[in-house]
């Protein structure tokens, strides 16, 4: 059954990465809702983080394939109770809108935070997952929303013990040799 | 220039060049590279963006053979052969743009069948890389999901890096293509030379550690099983398991079936071989798949050639899969036993651990579907009584006269088809065919490549009339560089295979596979090749004996009955057990 997965890849920081990560997505014909990618805490080791809608036994046979590409560490499938993850969003208004009171409420409520504030326009940001960011979303559609963005999904995986240390080691034999 | 009857002359390989050079191009880097990896032959075509390359080679002639192909395709299925002929990685130069974009397909050919092979292209200079400048192709986009790994390089510095991690994953786990791709700046630019074998990647471990419990685990299910059966695909030869495989079957008694590019890994006569798995395999053996109760999968991946209809296939078997590549294991079919090792350490592994027995009954079953096979099909295609020659006898014949000794290079269609049913191997590694892709036009470049990686041995290409019009420029190549190769063409003047699929599937609608054929005899004379044509049952003998005698490379046509069928046969989503002996 299809559902929605969480793929975590750690890879080398190569160019054509993502490329190479993609491709075997496309070639399944799954196709990625969202895709999150940074360095982590060891320096030239990344994180993927990606969102998919697809089958466990599907997934399972591309995390093998991306294992086998050359430059990736580890890659993994998690079900939706595995991880803690949130995403943020940024919402643009209108600055005069910011006189009226119910606004204020509404961020309050929402406990999202303005970030920046200029005679033209407010920054709002909100952490949270998909519905919580849409709901917002909605809620200041009826002020003059100029824009949205939001970022794909952050995820940490509730079981994993030492990857922290694991990618620590692999940077230690690499300087080794 | 006339063909002389001489063998490939190898370069003596003199001391490689050392390893460390101050203040020399990034082209010259790259010989030295090659040379310092112990490679001796490139096959390559050379072109603007990588002609510093072909300057820096000048001066290495005496260590490095370059041989100069027709077709930058016929560069990468030579390499392919010659790799798997000599066991070392295959070396092919292309120049930018169309020069690399011909590689595509030998590159994809090497990916599925694991064949190790590095590839060096030319590339624009990198300030114009992202311009559309003359002859840029993003090689490297194109190549990413057919290579095991690929890199672009600008600058001289990196070039030996590049290639020592080339070569390290070329060769290591389950081998395949490489491509470096060097842009003209960097191949030019100055820098101090050393080179260091790659021999760790940290996000790369190309040998997995034997686990124990598995091995444990297997040999339980071994011992347990009534009716065992091996099957044994390419990861058996690239391993070098063949001996080891071949001791656990002697001592628990298991037969052993090969996948298309597992032949040759067990000789043909072993009391223990049953025969071909697959689509145009024996028939008993595929019948077996669906009796036996523990299937030994060994370094063979499930192809859809060998399965038919996965949900059809050994249902009552229990798996033992032994891979080196993680993602094919539970990849098509389920193992209830996965062995992630190397085949050679696994089967090592096993081998004390399983009991000693003889399954005679089980062995006794898979004669009765060869007795039938024989009557129904190989006593009326090896032995006919009349109408024109068949492909199977001419396949026989050369077996014979080559005493099984000969590496087989074939192409695609039913001529493949047949020299895998009858040609009745001896060796390990004579066997090069295209198994995973299939690719029209590897036969005689593949020939060519295996002559030279193995120049002691016979080779010979068997090759169809439609297979041999894709690459026959390699002809050229094989006068220039007198690579001695014998070349069969079975003519039966029509794209055989396909007709053979429009005949029994679509109602004998015989759409655009009939051939007009032009004089092979003639155009092999052309390029300086001898050659011969027949077309009689009492000419081929002779014609066999004259073409192994010939020093040199020599072509001979065979003219076959046009509308022959191979047989057996699993029709396309049909399950194996549903094999058709007519
Ligand atoms: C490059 C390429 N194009 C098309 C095919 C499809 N194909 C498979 S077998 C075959 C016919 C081969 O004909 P021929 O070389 O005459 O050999 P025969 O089957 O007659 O022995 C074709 C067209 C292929 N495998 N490769």
């Amino acid at each position: 059954m299809q559902k929605e997965y969480t793929v975590t890849v750690y890879t080398e920081d190569r160019i054509g990465i993502t490329n190479r990560i993609t491709v075997i997505f496309t070639r399944r014909q799954i196709n990625i809702t969202s895709l999150t990618t940074a360095e982590t805490e060891i320096p030239g080791v990344y994180k993927f983080i990606i969102t998919v809608l697809s089958t466990r036994e599907k997934l399972d046979k591309v995390v093998g394939q991306i294992e086998r590409l050359i430059e990736i560490h580890r890659a993994f499938v998690h079900e939706e109770d595995e991880v803690v993850y949130q995403e943020l969003a940024l919402y643009k208004i209108a600055t005069r809108n910011l006189n009226n009171h119910n606004i204020e409420q509404l961020i309050r409520d929402n406990n999202a935070r303005i970030l920046t504030i200029t005679a033209d326009y407010v920054v709002i940001e909100k952490t949270g997952h998909q519905q919580e960011l849409l709901s917002m979303l909605k809620q200041l559609e009826p002020y003059g929303l100029i824009e949205y963005s939001k970022s794909g999904r952050v995820a940490i995986v509730k079981w994993s013990r030492r990857f922290h240390e694991h990618l620590k080691d692999l940077s230690l034999k690499q300087a080794e040799l | 220039m006339q063909q002389k009857d001489v063998l490939p002359t190898k370069p003596k390989t003199t001391a490689s060049a050392p390893a460390v050079a101050e203040n020399i191009t990034g082209a010259e880097a790259v010989i030295r590279s090659l040379v310092a990896e112990g490679v001796d032959t490139i096959f390559g075509y050379p072109g603007g963006a990588i002609m510093p390359i072909y300057d820096a080679l000048y001066d290495f002639q005496d260590t490095v053979h370059h041989i100069l192909v027709r077709h930058e395709q016929g560069a990468t299925h030579a390499a392919q052969g010659y790799a798997r002929s000599s066991g070392k990685v295959g070396v092919v130069f292309a120049t930018s743009g169309p020069g690399a974009t011909n590689l595509v397909t030998g590159i994809a050919d090497a990916y599925v069948d694991s064949t190790p092979m590095v590839c060096i292209t030319g590339q624009v200079a990198a300030a114009l890389l992202g311009t559309d400048a003359f002859q840029e192709t993003d090689v490297i986009g194109i190549t990413m999901p057919i290579t095991k790994w690929n890199i672009q390089v600008t600058r001289p510095e990196d070039i030996a890096p590049a290639i020592a991690k080339a070569f390290y994953i070329a060769r290591s786990g389950r081998p395949g293509p490489v491509l470096v791709d060097i842009t003209k700046n960097a191949q030019f630019a100055v820098t101090n030379f050393e080179y260091k074998p790659c021999s760790y990647i940290r996000s790369y471990s190309p040998t997995p550690e034997l686990n124990q419990e598995q091995i444990a685990a297997a040999a339980l299910a071994i011992n347990d099983a009534k009716r065992p059966y091996i099957l044994c695909g390419h990861g058996v030869l690239l391993s070098g398991a063949e001996k080891a495989l071949i001791a656990l079957a002697e001592k628990a008694g298991i037969p052993i079936a090969s996948t298309l590019l597992g032949l040759s890994a067990v000789p043909t006569s072993h009391p223990l071989y049953v025969g071909y798995l697959g689509m145009h395999g024996n028939y008993s053996p595929n019948i077996n798949t669906n009796e036996c109760d523990v299937l030994i999968a060994v370094g063979m991946r499930f192809d859809d050639r060998v399965t038919g209809d996965v949900s059809k296939y050994a249902r009552q078997a229990k798996v033992i899969h032994i891979e080196i590549d993680a993602a094919e294991i539970n990849k098509i079919v389920k193992a209830d036993v996965a062995v992630h090792a190397d085949a050679k350490a696994a089967l090592e592994a096993l081998l004390p651990l399983v009991n000693a027995e003889k399954h005679e009954e089980w062995l006794a079953s898979f004669r009765e579907g060869d007795k039938l096979e024989y009557e129904k099909v190989q006593q009326n295609e090896l032995h006919p009584k009349a109408g024109g020659l068949t492909m199977a006898e001419v396949i026989r014949r050369i077996s014979e006269k080559t005493e099984g000794r000969a590496i087989l290079v074939t192409d695609v269609g039913q001529h493949q088809m047949v020299a895998s049913r009858y040609y009745q191997f001896r060796d390990p590694n004579t066997n090069i065919t295209s198994g995973g892709m299939g690719t029209m036009g590897f036969a005689l470049p593949a020939a060519m490549g295996a002559k030279v990686g193995a120049p002691e041995k016979e080779v010979v290409a068997i090759i169809g009339d439609g297979c041999f019009q894709m690459t026959l420029q390699e002809l050229g190549t094989i006068n220039q560089s007198q690579i001695g190769v014998k070349i069969v063409i079975l003519n039966n003047n029509f794209l055989g295979m396909v007709r053979q699929w429009q005949q029994l599937f679509f109602d004998k609608r015989y759409s655009s596979t009939e051939m007009i054929n032009p004089d092979f005899v003639q155009i092999a004379k052309g390029f300086f090749v001898e050659a011969k044509k027949v077309s009689s049952r009492d000419e081929i003998d002779a014609a066999v004996d004259t073409m192994l005698a010939h020093k040199g490379a020599y072509l001979l046509e065979v003219v076959v009955e046009k509308e022959e069928n191979v047989f057996p046969m699993v029709p396309t989503g049909a399950g194996i057990g549903e094999i058709r002996l007519d």
